[in-house]
């Protein structure tokens, strides 16, 4: 066996190692358990076909996500034209701070009842809380990473007449990029909480509603179910942004190594 | 070709007053390679971003083929300092220089042409696909001179281009860009703080005073048109020549008024000594 | 320059109230739904003579502040353990990954059964998020020590608590104040969020009673102190950030700039 080979079956097993031994123990530790709010971890994968296949998933996974795709998107493109223009503009900065330093730090669940007057509670409800919660971050992070673009980069696109929509596309935004997505990230984890919570509050489907729907009913095992679902989720989303972060700012991080290796 | 005519920059910002820049006066003609040298902190960059069209000038005018400056103007290009701040890192060493050519209207075919020709001018055909952050540092500034020539410019503007490569790379780009100056007939106007540099480049060099700046003195460099960093730089005139600067920059840090002009300065016939006279003081700034 | 930037915030402050004033009074949009400022501020001023918001306000605040204590307390010590036992980095890595982006809201059921509305609920919501906040930076922290400062550690024999406490704890120090600091914010969303969902006492629970009984500028008012408690908290946390690590080159450079 090469040392390369020998190499990556190491990682492998440290990968897996740790996680396989918890799932056992919860199996083996709840497998006798009469404990009917903590089921055997048996029951609980054995309920889990059942429960999310079909019309759940129709009805309940895939509007939640669809109102989190529409929340999070207004959220990303207003966050990033408005993060943009006061970024652009000191003094539209420094009128807008305080107002902006306030309205992030209301913490985002609060906005449901408030926007709850407004939207009643179908649809556009939750994807109004959704976009309200995840937008600040967005905007925050790119009017810091508009702001801070390099001043010889700024001086060079005028020299060579990049202006107007091109400055804001080869440069502005791009520069600012590693700042917007960091924002992007808070956001999202943000989103979801709103998801879950909106539909928890006031809905008639959705993930949020049908969890708790099933530990009102005392359906405990589909209640776990529903845990690890919305587990599953957080973790399957934060994956798919790995993955569309390393694509767009493959260049950042490659900078940064590169930089980090020579002082 | 490049007119500069009584140039100043005062900087007024939160109750101070910097006079950076008090009155420039110089032309560089069509095809000249002329070095701007003077004391650090000169405000060379003021002059050069002035002419650049990237600081509105508070006095004065510069004009460039006849037409003043108002903003950077299309038949100019510039090499900063900073290659690493001057090239886009999330844009790979092609899209670099094509992105001016864009913004030009220039067709698909003649941008890629461009480009090409550019890149190999510099010696880089091979790194078109990599990004600026791969590449050394002498590499990603010959990407910044590919750039500014794919450009197509008139005058070039060069703001210390080489002073943060190591001296081999160093003597490497001043050959590049005497020789790429040669072949397209460019006018270059070339800032530095190296001496050895501005002599052993320009066919004239500039010395300027410290700060607020003025013109200390023009210098007519009559080396032979072909240089070498072998041969030149040990030749006795390229010593006298820069002897001769170095001494007008001392003085001029020292804030003494300027020495006689160049012209006295008459080749091989003049020991160091005779330079530093300190009576000879009849031309002040102007 | 700051004292015209200070003006120019104020101003932006003074349109901003000034707004929700005028908004509602115009008719465009409903005062039912959206109070001019006027009425919130009324609203405001009745909550802080009502004996019963402080009770709220000091719920809200003993959840999140030991919450926040116990996450901090756990995360610094987990994130040491891990970085210097041999291999647990690399055994504990992919179970981290996971767990991390797990939403504490999907807890909320379970915290319902098992706590019902009490405090303990609120904890282990606010515990759970706030947690990875600290340990990724304890983590982060610990990377970034510098391998020459621990060689010279153990070249001049020192134990591992000694290593600890004078090379691994200085580095991580700005990293875990970061966290720290994310994590009073995380936290504070997450006893809020509590409260208002499951219902355990606090400002979250108030604001959820006050839409039920259609107390509309009441709700907006109670939502402009969590705002409020929000902001103090970033820049309380901030200012320790800074006060603690003055000397320490993160933070001057940032401050330069």
């Amino acid at each position: 066996m090469s040392a390369r080979v020998r190499n990556l079956l190491l990682r492998l097993l440290f990968a897996v190692a740790l996680p396989a031994v918890l799932v056992v123990a919860w199996w083996f530790a709840s497998d006798d358990s009469t404990d009917v709010y903590r089921p055997p971890l048996r029951t609980i994968l054995g309920t889990f076909p059942d429960v999310w296949t079909g019309e759940r998933l129709r009805e309940d996974v895939v509007p939640s996500l669809l109102r989190l795709t529409a929340g999070y998107a207004c959220a990303a493109v207003a966050g990033v034209a408005l993060g943009t223009v006061i970024g652009s503009y000191r003094r539209v900065r420094a009128v807008c701070e305080p107002v902006l330093e306030f309205l992030r730090a209301v913490p985002p669940p609060v906005l449901v009842p408030v926007i709850m007057l407004f939207a009643g509670i179908g649809d556009t409800m939750k994807i109004a809380v959704i976009a309200s919660g995840c937008v600040w971050p967005v905007l925050l992070n790119t009017v810091e990473g508009v702001r801070a673009v390099d001043s010889v980069m700024s001086e060079t696109a005028r020299s060579y007449g990049v202006t107007g929509i091109a400055r804001l596309r080869h440069l502005v935004l791009r520069a600012a990029s590693p700042q917007i997505f960091a924002g992007l990230r808070q956001a999202l984890s943000i989103g979801i909480i709103l998801m879950v919570i909106s539909e928890m509050f006031a809905a008639s489907n959705g993930l949020g509603f049908t969890v708790v729907q099933f530990q009102r009913g005392f359906a405990i095992p589909e209640m776990w179910t529903g845990i690890l679902l919305l587990g599953l989720l957080g973790f399957a989303l934060s994956v798919v942004f790995r993955l569309a972060e390393r694509r767009a700012l493959g260049w950042y991080h490659g900078l940064r190594d590169a930089s980090r290796r020579s002082s | 070709m490049l007119d500069v005519r009584g140039l100043g920059k005062v900087y007024e910002g939160s109750g101070r007053r910097v006079e950076a820049v008090r009155d420039l006066t110089f032309t560089v003609d069509a095809g000249e390679l002329v070095c701007l040298v003077g004391p650090s902190g000169c405000g060379k960059t003021t002059l050069l971003k002035c002419v650049g069209g990237l600081l509105t000038p508070t006095a004065g005018e510069v004009l460039v083929g006849g037409r003043r400056v108002t903003g950077p103007p299309p038949d100019m290009a510039v090499v900063f300092q900073e290659y690493g701040r001057s090239l886009f890192p999330w844009m790979r060493v092609r899209e670099n220089v094509e992105l001016p050519l864009r913004q030009k209207k220039l067709g698909g075919a003649r941008r890629r042409g461009l480009v090409a020709d550019a890149l190999e001018s510099v010696g880089l055909t091979d790194a078109t696909g990599a990004y600026p952050w791969q590449l050394s540092g002498g590499m990603q500034q010959r990407v910044a001179i590919a750039r500014a020539l794919a450009y197509e410019p008139e005058v070039l503007l060069m703001d210390e281009p080489f002073a943060a490569v190591d001296a081999q790379t160093r003597a490497e780009l001043e050959d590049l860009v005497r020789g790429l100056w040669r072949q397209r007939g460019i006018t270059v106007l070339f800032v530095t703080h190296d001496i050895d540099e501005a002599v052993y480049l320009g066919e004239r060099v500039l010395i300027l005073s410290a700060s607020p700046t003025v013109v200390r003195e023009q210098l007519r460099i009559d080396l032979p048109a072909d240089r070498d960093q072998l041969h030149t730089r040990v030749a006795p005139r390229f010593a006298e020549l820069r002897t001769h600067v170095y001494e007008q920059i001392q003085a001029a840090k020292r804030g003494t008024p300027a020495d006689r002009p160049a012209e006295d300065l008459k080749p091989a016939d003049r020991p160091a000594e005779d330079l530093q006279d300190p009576d000879v003081s009849e031309h002040p700034e102007p | 320059m700051r004292g015209a930037d200070a003006l120019l915030g104020a101003a932006g402050l003074a349109a901003f109230l000034a707004l929700g004033e005028a908004v509602p009074r115009l008719g465009l949009v409903d005062e039912d739904y959206f109070p001019p400022t006027g009425r919130i501020a009324g609203a405001l001023a009745g909550e802080l003579g009502d004996g019963a918001f402080w009770t709220a306000l000091g719920d809200t605040l003993t959840g999140w502040a030991i919450g926040l204590a116990v996450a901090v307390a756990a995360g610094v010590l987990a994130g040491v353990l891990i970085s210097v036992t041999p291999y647990l980095r690399e055994a504990t890595a992919s179970t981290i990954e996971f767990l991390r982006p797990i939403p504490s809201v999907a807890l909320i059921p379970l915290a319902v059964l098992l706590y019902g509305t009490g405090l303990r609920s609120v904890l282990l919501l606010v515990v759970y998020a706030s947690f990875w906040q600290v340990l990724v930076q304890v983590l982060h922290g610990v990377q970034d020590v510098d391998p020459v400062a621990e060689e010279t550690a153990r070249a001049y024999g020192l134990g591992t608590w000694a290593r600890v406490r004078h090379v691994l704890w200085p580095t991580a120090l700005p990293y875990v104040m970061t966290g720290v600091r994310l994590a009073a914010a995380v936290a504070l969303i997450l006893a809020v969020t509590a409260e208002l969902v499951i219902g355990a006492p606090g400002l979250g629970a108030r604001i959820a009673v006050a839409q039920t009984s259609q107390a509309v500028p009441e709700m907006y008012a109670l939502v402009v102190v969590t705002g409020l408690l929000g902001l103090l908290i970033n820049v309380g946390a901030r200012t320790v950030e800074r006060r603690a690590l003055a000397w320490h080159q993160s933070v001057r450079g940032e401050v330069a700039v």
